[in-house]
Formats: structure tokens, C-alpha cells, sequence
């Protein structure tokens, strides 16, 4: 299972090498998540109505291991923008994928743009 | 930098570990830790609950990657076998050798078994570390398996008493076998250990005591324990919890001075003869003592810091072993000089309620002035007051037996008066060293603004978590004196509680979250709690499905199923009643095959289909719709099930017809939406088959009619209902049932079912009979018609899901790929199929 772990690196703005185009953005829920397969990696898509922004991050819980943030609820803790996973509600920060309720390890995060109506994510590779 | 390196990764070894990292001299240092066992330090205090389900991650004291993140080098499953005082340096069993400038002890104890002539005989084990649980746990299943069922324990202390009732837990007859002629002879006096006798034995527990073990009965394997008095107790299986010894082998043979009984010899400061090496926790010998709690080593972890880093702190010349816990279900508290040890001339007073299985003594100074110490058994409600009394030395009332007596007559305030009349230096958490003046100043520095807040910074109320009521109470009251409202806003979103919020939506006429968050909530955008809990009012004053604004569901509701373990669900059709057809029982067999789902009878008499992918959720649904099923609403806070027995139709005492009935009530508030989960029971006569005294609404069929009773749990917090309404018709049921579960509805905490919202409503069951029956406050009609409106409106969420595309779209594990996912992992189990473990 550790190795899993290990596939997701949070990627910054500035390393992006690759756009994956994911899918439209109707494809995805209104302040809620659904996921993208990208090689073998499971992504979790939201897009934050409220705040007008788009995050991803890992789809996997780094409480157990399962994968399955894409179907956690969104909203904010003191103004950071958070996910809550629906195991547990153990929540991530959305900017910085770290732990907010917990000392978990943090989740990788990646860049998102929308162009023309579709989702991209970064990826370094 | 300097190295630090620390033998022992026990709670107390990484408590040192945790308070240095918090030091501002850190970075100049660079701890190394070996531990011989193979996992992280984890909490051995709450080691039973091992047996419970608790897994040795739910134990563990710090996360994973905790040493890592804080740059610690952790070696587990390693063993140091030799200290090398003169080069610094030590080395494990294989020979790695690793440098230090200090070297801190935390090596702990060892179980100690007495030599008892057979104690090597298979099926005798020790209750130290989670390989002896596991060790017995096994033990205990093959014994069973054989039908060989009795196991003793020895030794009647705080773990023998813990660990007798882990035996049987485990399903055998334990039998706590005691030298001494009391239990927790080192805490308890007789009146004491009689009580605590008479309490466990209710429970199921033998207590055998002053009896001495000359040898153990048996060839290979133990057989029974043969006394010195020539009698006998036949057992299959021994657990030794004789005491500790502190683990004091390495010290020994590296020269450093130990107890003539074992213990490496430390002075005030924790060190040991050699002024580099410290010893901390169960291995020191301090003040001649050692300590076998852990509230004393967590502060000798604390001085250690202190004294590596330059600092000057020293331990106390004499500590506290006051404790307080909860065995077997039993309050057991003992405070200061409770034995009066010290032999000085005092009062004793006594209080004792055989009935009610109480027993409290507190020892006062002759002059009336002080409290000295005392025991409680069956009730240590007052423990943390009568603590803070005796370690503060506060001034007694005039009678001082008032503390355990409680004062009688009047209002019954607290006995400490206000806790804000604690002095600031009264130390509220034990476990943490945690002050008031810490707790009261996390508020009034606006570092926290609520307990969890306070708990965070102070980290009071995390050891073993007996302060907490008083951490409430002292947080609530600075609140309330720096003039700040204590809220029951039901998140930081909404500074509003629930019922306001009903109000709110009710008569605005909200249907949607982002209107109620933009004019009622603080500028946020919502979270985890307030979601869900407005998304169940709208579908309760809007009488929709869960289907409308799924964003805001929670994960079951908004995928109308449960999660499990593995991120895969279970599915639960509605069976109203219980009452099911062959055809029907065929049919879910054929699905769950079609499917290779786990089944299961579940608690509530109905059928589990687990293992479910979320693509496979509405093919599985639409078969079931096929056969007639409809969504059960197992996932959601709603009306699960109304269990039956089989009524007078068939059963040859039935009084009436509970089956109908049962039906009849399951499918009329099939789908509301309420705070908690509702369950409903209705028996066909006294024999009550149905348990429906156990559930928030319950029938029981008399002559003349039914018996209505209202507020029973399961659950954690069982509870039976209590009786509402005598011998009433069908019609009077159906009224009386809107009434009471809209109100409920309507007025509840978020989460909280009807057997706390009943026992917190002002007024009581009489009150509450008031508004239902009498309609003292006339809004019974309101009440009824609101819940025909619901009752009338029911849709079922599975059909509307799979007839309509949109909500279709929700179900596929990508967005960009029909692939299903791939990091679902079953094993089969029973000729089934489960989840593969977590680790």
C-alpha cells in the first residue's frame, strides 16, 4: 500500500509539463468532487462554486487508503478551502492538502485550468 | 548537534520524544529511538480495547509519519543489548553500534511472574503488549473450539481486574484469583474491595482471594491451579498480572546503580549514577518508588527534557498516585492518602448503598480542615471535584460529609462551588500537568475559542480523558466571563442551532443551501456539518427526496447507499414489517449471486447486500425495483425499520396484529428525513418478541388496545422507552406517532435521537405528553399535517435515480473512463467475500 502513497506528488504551477485534458466541466458536480483516471493515478476533480475555483488532489485517503475523496462533501474551515472524507471526515485543506483536523500525512495537490469549457490538471510528467 | 539517543519507545519513552520536539532548543539536537517491539509507541493504558476492535493503529500514539516529519530516526523491532558509558555509545543485537552525548532510559517493565512450579506450561500468558492480547486471544479460540471454557487470571490489581475482564470478553468464565484478602489491595480498603467484589461479580467474574498458588495443575498444558490450602481451581488457560518489574538489564550490566528489587536509581533530576544517561517511566527507581502510572512518568519525561536542555526542572520528592477509571463497567477512583498510610489521626467517613453498588470514603483531618484522600467505588462522578479539594487543600464545607453525601436538600450545586474559584495553578488534567490557568488562558489569549480548541493547545483531556468534564465547564465559564456567548450555532458556519434554522427555512421558504448560507450564515461556505443537516431540513419542510442538491448530502445520501470499509457499499431494500414473500427471498438471493455481493441478515431483521462498486449501485437497484423492492434508506438519518413479531395470526399468544401494523407504520414514514435514525418495534403481546421497547417509538398489544411507548435506544446508550399512552386504537397510534416524531423533527440537536432529546426536554415525559396529547401549545394539527404532507409525498430516491440520466451521471467511478476502480481489493472469508484488512 505504501507505494501507492508514493505515486502522488504534489505538483506547482511552475513544474507543470504536461495538461491532461480531463473532461468537461459540466462533467463534474456543482461544490462537489468526482474523479479522473489519468495513467494510473486517480485524481479528485472539485470544482468550488462558491469560490469560483477548481482544486485536485489525490483520490486517495491517506487515513486508509481507499479511494475515495472524490465523493467527500466541500466547504471551508476558517477560510481555508477544505474536502472531508467520507470514511471518517478526516479533512484536507483543498490549497495545501494538508491534514486540518488531524496529523495525517498531507495529500498531493495539483493545478487545474479550465479552457474552452474543459478540466485540465497538471502533471510534471 | 547533539545526540540523543532513547532506549524504550513506550508511551512514557515517547512522551519524551513529544515534549522535546516542542523545545526551543530542537533543533540543536537530534533524537535517535530504538524500540524493541515491532510497531510505534501506542497507548497500553487503553490496552483492553484492543479486544473491543480498537486495531494497534486506533492505539498508536502518534501517526506515521510523526518521528519522519519531525526528523527523529525510529528503529522499531530493535533491541539494544549493550552500553558502552565510556565511549557513548550503544549497540543493538546485531551489533550496530550508534553514538551519544545523552542516553535516556525508557526500557519500561516487564510483566513479573512469580516462580510458581508449571508457569512455563502451555496456555499461561502475561497482559503486557499487543502480541500477548493476540497470544491469547488465539489461545482463547482454540480452547473454545475444544469446549474447554474457564480461565483464571492472577493477581486481583488495576490490570489483573482488566485483564479478567478482557478474558471474558473473550467468551470464557474468568475467575480473578488474589493472594491478598482484597482486590486492589495497594488502592482499595475492605468496604472498598467488598463493593468492587459484589459489583464484578454481578457481571459475570468469580473473585477467589487469599488463596496462594503452590504449583499448576497438568501434563504439557495447564490444567488447573493447586492452592496451598490443598484446594483447587480446574482452569484451561492462565493470565499472569502478578505486577511489574522494571526492565533494568542493559543498566545493570553497563555498571549503573541499581534497587536492591530492580530499578535503575535516579535522582531528582531523572539521572542516573551516570550524569549523561537518564531514566525515565517504569524502569527508574525514584524516591526509592517506582511508578506505575503514567501521569508520574510523562512528568519525568518532561523534567528529562528539561535538564538535556539546560533547564533546572526537578521532580517532586513526593507524587500523587491518585487514579481514577472505569473498569468493567465500574467507577473505580482512589485519591491521595486513601489507606491513611501515613497513620495519623483522622476521620474516616464512610458512605455505602449496597443497592446501588456505591461506596465512597474520604479520609478528613481531625480539625475538619482537609481532605486527605479517599476511595470511590460505583459512582466517581465527584472525583474530579473531591481531586481538586485534596490537591489544592481547599477549605471544607461545615459537614464535611457533604462531598460524598452530596447535599441534600437544596439545589445540589457542585461541590466545588464555581471551578473558576480554583486557583490558577490547580492542576485540572493529571495525565498532561495541564493547569486551569493554562486552560482558562488558551481563551483569554484567543488561542482557542471552544473546548476542542483548548484541547488542541493545552493537549488537556487526552491521556486518559477524565478532566474533560471540568476542561468544559472551565472553558465554558471563561467564556462566559470575557462576555462571549457560548454558542450552539451548529458549526462555525452558522451561528444559529438547528431549530432556528428550521424556523428559518420554514418560513422563508428556502429550497436551496447557497440561500440559506448567504443570508443567515457568517460569510463561510459551509462544511461537513451544516450541509447535511440543512439538506435533511429542506427534505423535511420541503418534503423532497435526498436527490435535489447532492453536493450537500452526506456520502450515503448523496450516493444512496452506505460506504464501507473498502469505499464500496451496501445495499438495503426495504422489507416493511419484516414480512417477506418466497418470490422476494429468491429474488434477493439472485441478485447478490448476479453480483458476488456479501449478504448479511443485518441488525434490524433485514437483508444486507455488501460489496457493491458505485457503477454496480444502479443495476443492482434496478433489479431490485424489478422484484418489487424499494429503497430502504439504510444510509440515511431516516425511519430504518419497524420490527415485528409474527402477531396473532400465527403466533397462539398474540393479542393483535402486529404484522399489518408494523407495516402499516414502516411504509407511512418510509423516506422522512430526521436528526438521527428511527427505528419503531410492535409486539403482539407482553412477551414483547419484537423488542419494541428498545426502539424511539414501540407497540405492545394489551387488552383493549396498544401501548404506546416513545424514546428507547439501542445503540451505544441503551435506553427503554418509556410507556406515553395506555391501551389506544390504531387511529390513536397513527396520531399520536405524527405528533410526536414531527416535533421531534422539528426541535432536535443535529444528530440526536429521541432518547436524549426526551431526556433533556424541559419538562420531561410529562410535558411531553402535554403537547402531544393534551396540545397545550396548539400546534398538534401543524404537527400532523406537516407529516401527512410528508407522508404523501414519499418518492423512492432509487427509482427517481436510475429514471433520470443526470442523477445517472453520479455513479461512475471516473468521469473520463468507463474503468472501474482498480485498488479494490476482496478476500474471501466464510464462503464470502470481505474487504482486505486495513493495515
Amino acid at each position: 500500500m505504501e507505494e501507492i502513497l508514493t505515486k502522488y506528488k504534489t505538483t506547482r504551477l511552475e513544474d507543470v509539463k504536461v495538461w491532461f485534458k480531463a473532461a468537461s466541466v459540466n462533467a463534474f458536480p456543482k461544490d462537489g468532487g468526482a474523479c479522473v483516471k489519468y495513467k494510473d493515478l486517480q485524481i479528485a476533480v472539485f470544482n468550488f462554486i462558491r469560490l469560483n475555483k477548481w482544486y485536485a488532489t489525490q483520490n486517495l485517503s491517506p487515513e486508509k487508503n481507499e479511494m475515495v475523496l472524490s465523493r467527500g462533501m466541500i466547504g471551508d474551515h476558517n477560510g481555508v478551502p477544505k474536502v472531508a472524507c467520507p470514511l471518517h471526515k478526516k479533512t484536507f485543506s483543498l490549497e495545501t492538502g494538508e491534514n486540518l483536523n488531524g496529523n495525517l500525512t498531507a495529500i498531493a495537490t495539483y493545478p487545474v485550468k479550465i479552457e474552452d469549457d474543459t478540466v485540465f490538471i497538471g502533471f510534471e510528467e | 548537534m547533539k545526540k540523543v539517543v532513547i532506549i524504550g519507545n513506550g508511551m512514557v519513552g515517547y512522551k519524551f520524544c513529544e515534549k522535546f520536539v516542542v523545545s526551543e532548543k530542537f533543533t540543536d539536537y537530534k533524537l535517535i529511538v530504538f524500540g524493541e517491539e515491532p510497531r510505534r509507541a501506542y497507548d497500553r493504558v487503553h490496552l483492553s480495547e484492543f479486544y473491543d476492535g480498537k486495531t494497534a493503529e486506533d492505539l498508536s500514539m502518534s501517526s506515521a509519519n510523526w518521528y519522519k516529519d519531525n526528523n527523529i530516526d525510529l528503529h522499531t523491532s530493535e533491541m539494544i543489548t549493550e552500553i558502552n558509558r565510556e565511549n557513548k555509545t550503544v549497540a543493538n543485537h546485531r551489533g550496530d553500534t550508534y553514538t551519544y552525548d545523552y542516553l535516556v532510559l525508557a526500557t519500561g517493565s516487564s510483566a513479573f511472574v512469580p516462580p510458581i512450579q508449571g508457569v512455563d506450561k502451555e496456555g499461561v500468558f502475561v497482559y503486557r503488549t499487543i502480541e500477548d492480547l493476540e497470544a491469547t486471544e488465539a489461545y482463547a479460540k482454540k480452547l473454545k473450539a475444544q469446549g474447554k471454557t474457564e480461565a483464571a487470571v492472577l493477581g486481583g490489581g488495576l490490570l489483573g481486574l482488566e485483564a479478567a475482564n478482557a478474558v471474558k470478553n473473550l467468551g470464557l468464565n474468568a475467575h480473578v484469583v488474589e493472594f491478598a484478602p482484597r482486590l486492589m489491595p495497594r488502592q482499595l480498603d475492605k468496604g472498598a474491595s467488598d463493593m468492587l467484589q459484589a459489583k464484578i461479580e454481578d457481571l459475570g467474574l468469580k473473585v477467589h482471594l487469599s488463596k496462594q498458588t503452590q504449583f499448576l495443575q497438568g501434563e504439557k498444558s495447564i490444567e488447573g491451579l493447586q492452592y496451598v490450602d490443598d484446594t483447587e481451581l480446574k482452569v484451561d488457560m492462565l493470565v499472569v498480572s502478578a505486577g511489574i518489574r522494571p526492565r533494568d538489564e542493559v543498566a545493570k550490566e553497563c555498571g549503573l546503580e541499581v534497587g536492591t528489587r530492580g530499578g535503575i536509581i535516579v535522582n531528582q533530576k531523572m539521572q542516573t549514577s551516570d550524569e549523561n544517561i537518564y531514566a525515565i517511566g517504569e524502569c527508574a527507581l525514584l524516591n526509592k518508588m517506582i511508578y506505575g502510572l503514567v501521569a508520574p512518568g510523562y512528568d519525568m519525561a518532561e523534567v528529562a527534557v528539561q535538564q538535556i536542555t539546560g533547564g533546572n526542572a526537578e521532580m517532586p520528592e513526593s507524587i500523587d498516585m491518585s487514579t481514577q477509571l472505569k473498569l468493567i463497567g465500574t467507577e473505580v477512583a482512589s485519591f491521595g492518602d486513601a489507606l491513611n498510610e501515613a497513620k495519623e489521626v483522622i476521620d474516616e467517613i464512610t458512605y455505602e448503598n449496597k443497592r446501588k453498588g456505591i461506596y465512597k470514603k474520604i479520609n478528613v483531618s481531625k480539625d475538619g480542615k482537609k481532605l486527605l484522600g479517599g476511595i470511590l467505588i460505583g459512582d466517581s462522578s465527584d472525583y474530579n471535584s473531591l481531586f481538586q479539594i485534596y490537591i489544592n487543600g481547599i477549605k471544607l464545607p461545615e459537614e464535611p460529609e457533604d462531598l460524598i453525601l452530596g447535599s441534600r436538600g437544596g439545589d445540589g450545586g457542585g461541590l466545588l462551588g464555581n471551578v473558576m474559584d480554583l486557583p490558577d495553578d490547580a492542576q485540572i488534567c493529571s495525565c498532561e500537568s495541564v493547569t486551569k490557568g493554562q486552560i482558562c488562558g488558551a481563551i483569554e489569549n484567543g488561542e482557542a475559542t471552544d473546548v476542542a480548541g483548548v484541547i488542541g493547545c493545552t493537549k488537556a483531556g487526552t491521556g486518559c480523558g477524565g478532566c474533560k468534564p471540568m476542561v468544559t465547564d472551565l472553558t465554558n465559564a471563561t467564556l462566559k466571563s470575557l462576555g462571549i456567548e457560548i454558542k450552539d450555532g451548529v458549526c462555525e458556519h452558522f451561528e444559529l442551532s438547528r431549530q432556528d434554522l428550521y424556523k428559518i427555512i420554514q418560513v422563508k421558504g428556502y429550497t436551496k443551501f447557497d440561500e440559506v448560507l448567504d443570508n443567515h450564515g457568517n460569510g463561510g461556505h459551509g462544511c461537513e456539518l451544516c450541509k447535511p443537516l440543512i439538506a435533511s431540513l429542506m427534505a423535511t419542510i420541503n418534503a423532497d427526496t435526498a436527490n435535489k442538491e447532492y453536493a450537500i448530502q452526506d456520502s450515503n445520501d448523496r450516493f444512496l447507499a452506505n460506504i464501507q470499509r473498502n469505499g464500496t457499499y451496501s445495499v438495503v431494500p426495504r422489507v416493511p414489517g419484516g414480512e417477506i414473500t418466497p418470490d422476494k427471498l429468491i429474488a434477493l438471493g439472485e441478485i447478490a449471486k448476479k453480483y458476488d455481493l456479501y449478504t448479511k441478515v443485518t441488525g434490524g431483521v433485514r437483508i444486507d447486500l455488501f460489496g457493491a462498486t458505485l457503477n454496480q449501485l444502479p443495476l443492482i437497484w434496478k433489479d431490485l425495483i424489478n422484484n418489487g423492492f424499494e429503497s430502504g434508506h439504510a444510509y440515511g438519518k431516516s425511519l430504518r425499520t419497524v420490527k415485528t413479531c409474527v402477531g396473532s395470526t400465527w403466533c397462539r399468544y398474540g393479542m393483535d396484529e402486529s404484522v399489518s401494523f408494523g407495516i402499516e407504520l414502516e411504509n407511512r414514514y418510509r423516506g422522512i428525513r430526521a436528526p438521527h435514525k428511527i427505528k419503531g418495534g410492535v409486539s403482539g403481546c407482553i412477551r414483547e418478541c419484537a423488542e419494541a421497547r428498545g426502539k424511539d417509538f414501540g407497540l405492545i398489544a394489551v387488552e383493549g388496545g396498544w401501548n404506546l411507548y416513545v424514546g428507547g435506544n439501542g445503540g451505544a446508550t441503551p435506553r427503554h422507552a418509556e410507556l406515553f399512552a395506555e391501551q389506544i386504537d390504531n387511529e390513536t397510534v397513527i396520531k399520536y406517532l405524527d405528533r410526536y416524531l414531527m416535533f421531534y423533527m422539528r426541535t432536535a440537536k443535529p444528530l440526536q435521537r429521541t432518547a436524549a432529546w426526551q431526556e433533556r426536554l424541559e419538562g420531561g415525559l410529562d410535558y411531553l405528553k402535554e403537547v402531544i396529547i393534551d396540545d397545550k401549545l396548539g400546534i398538534a394539527m401543524d404537527l400532523e399535517n406537516e407529516m401527512k404532507t410528508l407522508v404523501n409525498k414519499f418518492e423512492c430516491e432509487w427509482t427517481q435515480a436510475i429514471n433520470d440520466p443526470e442523477i445517472m451521471k453520479r455513479f461512475n467511478h471516473f468521469v473520463n473512463s468507463d474503468e472501474e476502480d482498480d485498488n479494490i481489493v476482496f478476500v474471501p472469508m466464510r464462503e464470502q467475500k470481505m474487504p482486505e484488512p486495513w493495515k
